[in-house]
């Protein structure tokens, strides 16, 4: 299997700038059509230079709920039938068609862009011994590291990442998001800094339904990197934020660690905050570390985590980048800066921006948690995964 | 009527329009709602140029840079709804009272004036701060106070009545920094977080309440605030309750703790060893 080329656009430049992002969700599950996300993204217009706009939406494919959704961007012909020739292979497509889209004034150079509501051959799936996710993960790593000009921007099922080259609002509107209705919308605008603009290389990064948009700059991403890679993820988009993506599956669906946990790994305490821990919280929190210590996020960042049954923030350590919270009722909605949560809700009932490495959770009622354990377990009460002792083992068990 | 190639346009943030401006007897109302910041600060620098000294500014929601660069001591501008980020920057004279919470960087380096936020702020406030005062009511966030220095009679202070999160005073060169740690939504929280006054070099940071020793970075000397230290910061705090609508004397029922540094250069030997 041969690996892709190097594109034009890929080549090395580094412009310095920041990004915003935002996320809402209903809890009661109640659906809001893409505007509302558009809009918070739109009053954070200068924190992008036009390089890079998406957003991900949640509940938006009731009548293919069960279905996995693979959002597609080719950049030819050759590049779609060969994919359509490997999807053949693997699943049963029930439908294939363009992505709907509008031209908007300052939106050029798309590439094709499709959507196939797929599930995985059971004959073929029971060959590869694998989980319907697992395999689905197996393909789309196969097209995106081999495939040339072929990118899968989003997996999941009953979800979707529209994403692509301009504004954010421009991109809402080219891929008529107020069309669609979703209990969860995250949203992005880029200002690339150390990688390229291109539509592949846009937010929300996403593997099965994890979404990830993220402010900031991974500067671990090399080793990262080199970590996926041990357990099957290659990270071929060019953009660093692909392995926070990667990174919340392995440890959340794969490693089945708590949410609180895995958010501890990738942004750890420092040691010095360690030491004054009680003691069993301190040894789960250095078992956390020497394991996962490959897999810690260093660096600015502000990211938003979206799946099916709701979104998590999380910042950085030391806070450098900005996170503002609110809710009002059953809604949850963060954002880069509070005039962008203040566009979508002019009266939260609580607003208040995070302390670093503490998530904020939003979590709708009613869907299944995809996220082993409980949110609110004491440290001392974590994830045999990490300690290792019965205790802990059969929490975790109660809880999942 | 022509068919034009997008039958809709993208939904805006703000508008590239000039805001309504009226005149209510000697204040100059501007309409900021969802204008964009250039046109809103084109209308306030046009009318403070034209000799307003009232303005205040209705609806708004993010909009950056209000006052930033203004001078003269008699402008007074109300800021109604939620300042944007940069509230202030580099501002000579002018006070600005905000009802409602300002965004990150409120005050960059800021040379004289007031500013009076009713409500809490961002991150790095009061960056590279060098004269005038900040009264924050409520919490504000990381690197609060980063690098304030003074010169001479140019001695920036700031007073922040809720919580304050990590590096408060980082890198501090000069000025004043006083924590309260009444106005707050975090109350079951310590009133600051790490690395206070870490990189410290000068001013002082003066906190109601009580800081653990880990708390501070290690430039930092902790003392019991003395008769002479309250004598100098009772008049600051009783300025703060007139602006902010508090009592003095609830504020002085918690004794105060103040920060100095050490050496006004911990690092002189660092690069340059004797």
């Amino acid at each position: 299997m041969s690996t892709r080329p190097r594109y034009r656009e890929e080549s090395p430049f580094k412009i310095h700038g920041g990004c915003g992002l935002m996320g809402i969700c209903d809890e009661s599950g109640a659906l809001m059509s893409g505007e509302d996300a558009i809009l918070a993204m739109a009053v954070q217009h200068d924190r992008g230079n036009g390089l890079g706009g998406g957003f991900a939406g949640y509940g938006i494919y009731p009548e293919f709920a069960d279905h996995f959704c693979f959002h597609m961007m080719y950049h030819d012909l050759r590049a779609k039938e060969e994919t359509e020739a490997l999807l053949d292979e693997h699943f049963l497509l029930d439908l294939a068609e363009p992505m709907p889209t509008r031209p908007v004034k300052g939106i050029t150079d798309a590439p094709l862009l499709w959507r196939y509501f797929l599930q995985p051959y059971p004959d073929r799936l029971e060959e590869s011994e694998m989980s319907g996710e697992d395999y689905v993960v197996s393909v789309v790593m196969t097209i995106n590291s081999t495939i040339d000009g072929a990118f899968v921007a989003s997996s999941g099922k009953n979800m979707g990442v529209f994403k692509g080259v301009g504004y954010p609002e421009q991109i809402g509107h080219y891929f008529r998001l107020e069309e669609y209705e979703g209990h969860t919308w995250t949203g992005h605008n880029r200002f690339p800094t150390n990688t390229p603009g291109w539509w592949g290389g846009a937010h929300p990064f996403a593997l099965l339904d994890w979404t990830i948009v993220h402010n900031g700059e991974i500067s671990s991403y090399g080793i990262n990197s080199r970590y996926l890679e041990q357990f099957g993820y290659k990270c071929t988009l060019g953009t660093d934020t692909e392995v926070a993506a990667y990174l919340f599956d392995l440890l959340l669906r794969r490693h089945k660690l708590p949410l609180s946990l895995a958010c501890k790994a990738l942004a750890s305490p420092l040691w010095d905050e360690i030491d004054r821990m009680p003691e069993d919280e301190k040894a789960v929190m250095r078992s956390l570390r020497a394991v996962y210590g490959p897999g810690m996020l260093n660096g600015p960042f502000a990211i938003v985590l979206g799946f099916n049954g709701g979104m998590v923030a999380l910042n950085d350590r030391i806070k450098l980048r900005p996170l503002v919270a609110a809710r009002k009722g059953s809604t949850v909605i963060v954002a880069s800066e509070e005039s962008a949560i203040r566009a979508v809700i002019p009266e939260p009932d609580q607003l208040w921006t995070p302390k670093a490495g503490e998530p904020v959770i939003a979590r709708v009622k009613g869907m299944g948690w995809p996220i082993h354990g409980d949110l609110h377990l004491a440290p001392s009460k974590i994830s045999c995964a990490v300690s290792g002792t019965e205790q802990s083992c059969e929490t975790v068990e109660v809880s999942a | 009527m022509t068919q034009t190639k997008y039958a809709t346009q993208p939904i805006e943030g703000y508008r590239h329009v000039a805001p309504e401006v009226r005149v209510e007897g000697d204040v100059t109302v501007i309409d900021s709602n969802a204008v964009y910041y250039k046109e809103l600060n084109e209308a306030i620098r046009g009318a403070v140029a034209g000799g307003a000294k009232h303005l205040r500014i209705e609806n708004v929601n993010g909009q950056r840079y209000i006052g930033t660069g203004l001078a003269g001591e008699d402008v007074r501008i109300e800021v109604h709804g939620t300042a944007g980020n940069d509230l202030t920057m580099l501002m000579d004279g002018p006070t600005v009272e905000v009802f409602g919470n300002a965004q990150d960087g409120v005050g960059n380096t800021m040379n004289a004036g007031r500013v009076i936020v009713h409500g809490d702020a961002g991150d790095v406030l009061g960056y590279g701060m060098r004269g005038g005062r900040v009264y924050i009511k409520g919490d504000v966030g990381y690197r609060v106070g980063i690098h304030m220095k003074a010169y001479e009679s140019l001695v920036p202070i700031m007073v922040i009545g809720g919580n304050a999160r990590d590096f408060f005073g980082e890198y501090m060169a000069g000025g004043m920094l006083v924590l309260l740690g009444m106005n707050t939504q975090f109350a079951d929280q310590p009133l600051v977080g790490s690395f206070l006054g870490s990189g410290m070099h000068g001013g002082t940071i003066y906190i109601r309440g009580t800081v653990e020793a880990w708390q501070c970075g290690k430039e930092v000397g902790i003392a019991e605030a003395t008769e002479a230290d309250m004598a100098e910061l009772t008049p600051i705090l009783a300025d703060y309750c007139e602006a902010q609508g508090m009592e003095l004397a609830d504020v002085l029922k918690v004794p105060f703790l103040k920060l100095t540094p050490f050496s006004h250069r911990p690092y002189g030997k660092l690069y340059a060893p004797m």
